[in-house]
């Protein structure tokens, strides 16, 4: 089966976007394939390089980079929702004259558009937080 | 980009308040993206969503979007249908006539019969 995630939770704040990240660890544990990761909202702050944990604390981005980089997981961050929150990868920085990115390089940025097209071609859309 | 238009329905359902939080914006936004691509799109207004259809909304004061105006404007980018939870409207005093944009007042079981039709769902 096609699963795609919609997250809307900072990963900060509840358990939202960790549920997220382990739901789909268990979806390809199981067999089934995950056509993308949408992070939307507050849950494109999942997506930051630069945040710090203290050490007694989970690690909220390796999992993502795990999935990404060990499983092919499509990860995309909502354009808008991200760069109002300070989310922007080097392309967005050097448009809009920022002094770094702080986006880690296994998310993309794009638009609605890829939360359309995960809607229309997966058997189930899950949404995570909100 | 281009998007297969499948034949599925999906609704947007929104249960959190107009201005409370950026989440509110966020859905509609969706909503308006699938009505650009041609999908099927419906809107739930559920629990504390009702208050999206509050009559002469004003937000200048707190320097955001007047959602009262967004919504009017829905019938532009092809939303088929707009529901909205009869129970809460009535907590909240929203009467049929009033509203920003035409909705169809639901009963519980009308709102399951509803979120059971949907291939899929996206709860804001």
């Amino acid at each position: 089966m096609i699963y795609s995630l919609l997250v809307l939770s900072s990963p900060v704040s509840g358990q939202g976007a960790q549920t997220a990240a382990a739901f789909a660890e268990a979806v390809l544990a199981a067999g089934h394939t995950v056509r993308r990761v949408f992070f939307f909202d507050a849950g494109c702050y999942a997506g930051t390089d630069l945040a710090v944990f203290p050490q007694d604390e989970t690690d909220r981005l390796g999992p993502w980079i795990d999935l990404a980089e060990q499983q092919q997981v499509e990860l995309v961050l909502c354009i808008s929702s991200a760069i109002r929150r300070g989310q922007l990868d080097a392309t967005e920085a050097s448009r809009h004259e920022k002094p770094c990115a702080s986006v880690h390089p296994a998310f993309t940025l794009s638009g609605l558009g890829e939360l359309v097209d995960a809607t229309a071609n997966s058997d189930r859309l899950v949404t995570f937080g909100g | 980009m281009s998007v297969t238009v499948t034949g599925k329905k999906t609704l947007v359902v929104i249960r959190h308040t107009p201005y409370g939080s950026s989440l509110a914006r966020a859905a509609l936004d969706a909503a308006m993206a699938m009505a650009a691509f041609e999908q099927a799109i419906d809107i739930l207004f559920l629990g504390d969503g009702v208050l999206h259809l509050m009559p002469d909304q004003d937000s200048a004061a707190i320097g955001v979007n007047n959602v009262g105006k967004l919504l009017a404007s829905l019938p532009l980018y092809d939303i088929d249908s707009v529901y909205v939870d009869a129970a809460s409207a009535a907590k909240y005093r929203i009467a049929t006539y009033d509203t920003p944009i035409a909705g169809q007042f639901l009963d519980q079981a009308q709102i399951q019969q509803l979120l059971s039709r949907n291939d899929h769902l996206l709860g804001f």
